[in-house]
């Protein structure tokens, strides 16, 4: 763990309670029953924001309480515990971030302090096919004289049929392959021709499909530099891959903690299954893969609060760590538990189902293994 | 290949005919369709396709003639399925009964009691589930409570099960009762009865794959005739024993089970998982999948399948007039159920955002199929005496390994 100011230890404290009261796994459930399209709880979502979560990372001159990512990562752990359904990454990190990196004043102060009050959703709208690939971005922008037409679809946009805005990635110039030529856009969601339809992933939060069908925008639409949108997008993509790691840690860290809590309670052939050395092995295994993630998690994060200059390393290599140790934990979680792990009414297939969404989501292993190689020369 | 002797041409000639007089075009190719639905299809050619083999005794080629079976030698069957393959079909005669208990009862059943259940799998007219597992015995399936209690003229069962996959369509149980409470293993009974008897109740369980495959089910003052006891009193763990390395075998893929990815219900995903690759991850000039790490995980399961593949091709040949699956059903089983679910895990990383599908207009037919699928495989490690339980069987009866205690 990593060395915590006496306000994360609060804010952690406070965020764990409030999670276990407020949000525990039940709370999905109810919600995936539902079957509301947002894809999380309106309600609750509110009271988050009465709490200032969704300024974390913001400035103070924006409303925000500039408590920095580490401090946001402990929340997004928290939440990943019950798997908590909230737009805190992609809002409050992922949006939020693209706007303090590359906005104007004027984006700034137009966009960051209703976000930081959880009052408008943001969002990355950036894949556009089975696979996370930035750099391949084909998507149009073309140059009009009032601004730019955009013309294109994105999909798995994460809470896309809640978000009032997305920061888009599309392309002024150049060819896909090339990260010169990207640009990115703010685009509101009520703009004419924008249209979304959800995407009814298995973990039953809100992702959608938008599509842009010659949306009109002016020039102050633009996020950055035109054609300079990967000098924005690209650590914009790092602190989110950083947040959505601590909430995969905070998933695979509950989903072992309920397994091995299930083994000391389950009897077969006269004995605890935690007494059986196959298991427990097993368990230990878990335990240090566990541990190995959570440096990787903390020290991404502290990397992006103190602008050290090995951010993307580390983002990269949080994600495959996140991704590989809750595979490895979910997978085990339903096998430890045999026949009841199987059941819609045990909460193990909750956190199967979620994991394999976080790990699709920018990026996944395979993805972040080629870039944590390639910066590396391996 | 081996060259057909002159008796195997012949019958290979003899098959393919009579495939051809009798097998409807209509139904070619769709056997993993059709028999993943719970409920049988009445469509006429289907409900004609069984009665032909159920007459024929194809379904179970290698069961006795006297009971209804196809009467064949292995090589016969080995033909049968050759041709049955060449010309798209499939059999409609399947479940537990062919699967597990058929050829338990064929082996441990009374005369009178072969006569009068063989028939009923043979045509596929009797459905059977298999109660075992019960809410506290799972692994340790020897420690079952369900209560038999020997009333004179009848058996009195009491008692609960879980897990009974297909209980709420099901005709018949085949059930592992305790006759004798002083005894673990020895105080076990193979009890047969009719799903609709009184005091038979199941409730259905949902998986997390959204199915329904399987049932708590209830035995409350259960009155079973006295001859539907299957081998002897307090006999019925050895029974038991036999009837898993049946089901072992079967889940291995050794009768295109999981493994196989033909039937197994649960396993809808593609067969072909570099095309897949091909069509969601693109390839590079050369023509290879494009995303090394993925690729390389490609390699190592085609690698591993193919072993598997031969595997199962050498146990067939050793096994050739010998007495039946043996304990390395154990590795097979394992061995099966790992591929099967790396398969799964492959193809949604294959499919990327698209495999993330629970349901709706995002998501193809094939990628909501790979979801469910993946997610009805989590079983095959679990089912059929767990991956931990086959390893303990194969440390302690094939490499003589004991017990720490
Ligand atoms: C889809 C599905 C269909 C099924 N269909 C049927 C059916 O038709 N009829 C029927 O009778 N049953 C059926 N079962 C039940 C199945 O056989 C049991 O679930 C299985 O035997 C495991 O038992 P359990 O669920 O009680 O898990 P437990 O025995 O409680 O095991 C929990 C975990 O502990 C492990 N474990 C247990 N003992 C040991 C040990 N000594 N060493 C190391 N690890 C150990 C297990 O491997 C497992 O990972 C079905 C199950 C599923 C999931």
């Amino acid at each position: 763990m990593a060395a915590l100011t006496e306000e994360q230890t609060l804010l952690r404290d406070s965020a764990r309670a409030w999670v276990k009261d407020k949000s525990p796994v039940s709370a999905l459930r109810k919600l995936r029953d539902a079957g509301t399209p947002l894809g999380y709880d309106a309600a609750r979502w509110k009271e988050m924001a009465e709490m200032g979560w969704p300024g974390i990372i913001v400035p103070e001159a924006h409303g925000g309480s500039e408590f920095g990512y580490l401090s946001l990562g402990l929340v997004l752990e928290e939440m990943g515990r019950t798997l908590a359904a909230s737009p805190l990454v992609s809002s409050s990190l992922g949006a939020a971030t693209a706007l303090m990196l590359g906005g104007n004043a004027a984006q700034k102060e137009k966009y960051l302090a209703p976000i930081a009050a959880g009052e408008l959703v943001g969002t990355l709208a950036i894949d556009e096919g089975p696979h996370h690939a930035p750099e391949r971005i084909a998507m149009k922008a073309k140059k009009t004289d009032a601004g730019y037409t955009l013309s294109g679809a994105k999909t798995l946009v994460a809470e896309g049929m809640a978000a009032g805005l997305f920061v888009v990635a599309a392309r002024t110039s150049g060819r896909a392959g090339s990260t010169d030529g990207v640009s990115l856009f703010l685009v509101p969601a009520d703009a004419r021709g924008v249209k979304r339809a959800a995407l009814q992933t298995m973990d039953s939060r809100g992702h959608a499909q938008v599509t842009f069908k010659a949306v009109k925008l002016g020039a102050d639409a633009l996020l950055g530099g035109e054609g300079q949108g990967w000098q924005v997008l690209e650590p914009t993509l790092d602190r989110t891959r950083a947040g959505l790691a601590a909430e995969m840690l905070g998933m695979a860290a509950a989903a072992f903690e309920q397994t091995v809590e299930y083994l000391k309670v389950r009897t077969q052939f006269g004995q605890l299954l935690s007494t059986f050395q196959a298991l427990q092995h097993r368990a230990a295994k878990m335990f240090t893969e566990l541990e190995l993630t959570r440096s990787a998690v903390e020290a991404a994060l502290q990397a992006i609060d103190t602008g050290a200059n090995d951010i993307r390393e580390l983002a990269s290599l949080a994600k495959v760590r996140a991704s590989e140790t809750l595979h490895l934990v979910s997978n085990e979680m339903v096998q430890m538990h045999g026949g009841i792990g199987m059941t819609d009414a045990h909460d193990a297939g909750l956190y199967l189902k979620r994991a394999r969404v976080v790990e699709a989501a920018y990026g996944n292993a395979a993805y972040h293994k080629e870039r944590f190689a390639r910066l590396n020369g391996i | 290949m081996a060259a057909d002797t002159p008796e195997l041409a012949a019958f290979r000639d003899e098959a393919a005919g009579w495939l051809a007089a009798n097998f409807p075009a209509s139904l070619k190719n769709r056997g993993h369709i059709m028999l993943n639905l719970n409920v049988e299809t009445d469509e006429p050619d289907f409900v004609q396709w069984k009665q032909r083999m159920g007459e024929k005794g194809w379904g179970t080629p290698t069961w006795p003639r006297q009971y209804g079976g196809g009467g064949l030698s292995r090589d016969e069957a080995r033909v049968l399925q050759q041709e049955m393959a060449k010309a798209g079909a499939w059999s409609p005669i399947g479940g537990m009964g062919v699967m597990m208990f058929g050829p338990t009862l064929l082996e441990y059943g009374s005369e009178e009691q072969k006569k009068r259940f063989a028939p009923g799998i043979v045509n596929g007219t009797t459905r059977w589930c298999q109660g075992f597992s019960e809410p506290g015995a799972g692994s340790d399936l020897a420690s079952l409570a369900t209560r038999c209690e020997d009333k004179g003229d009848h058996w009195l069962v009491n008692g609960s099960k879980i897990w009974t996959s297909g209980a709420q369509y099901a005709d018949w149980i085949f059930c592992l009762v305790r006759t004798d409470t002083t005894r673990k293993h020895e105080g076990i009974s193979f009890l047969l009865f009719d799903m609709k008897s009184p005091g038979v109740e199941v409730r259905p369980i949902k998986l997390i794959s959204g199915n329904s495959p399987f049932c708590e089910t209830f035995f409350t003052d259960v009155k079973v005739p006295k001859d539907q006891l299957m081998g002897p009193l307090n006999g019925g763990w050895t029974i038991a024993k036999r009837l898993l390395q049946f089901e072992r075998q079967g889940l291995s893929g050794a009768n295109g089970g999981p493994a196989g990815g033909t039937g197994g219900g649960t396993n809808r995903g593609p067969s072909d998982l570099v095309a897949l690759a091909r069509k969601y991850v693109g390839q590079d000039k050369d023509g290879r999948v494009a995303d090394p790490a993925l690729r390389q995980k490609l390699i190592d399961n085609a690698i591993r399948q193919k072993a598997f593949g031969l595997t199962l091709q050498r146990a067939a040949a050793e096994a050739k007039g010998g007495g039946g699956p043996s304990s390395a059903t154990s590795v097979m089983k394992n061995a099966g159920a790992e591929l099967g679910q790396e398969r799964a895990e492959l193809t949604l990383e294959i499919m990327g955002n698209q495999g993330l599908g629970w349901e709706g207009d995002g998501f193809d037919d094939l990628e909501l199929g790979a979801v469910r699928g993946w997610l009805g495989g989590k079983a095959f490690t679990i089912y059929g005496g767990s991956s931990e339980i086959q390893n303990n069987i194969i440390a302690k009866r094939m490499l003589g390994m004991l017990d720490h205690q």
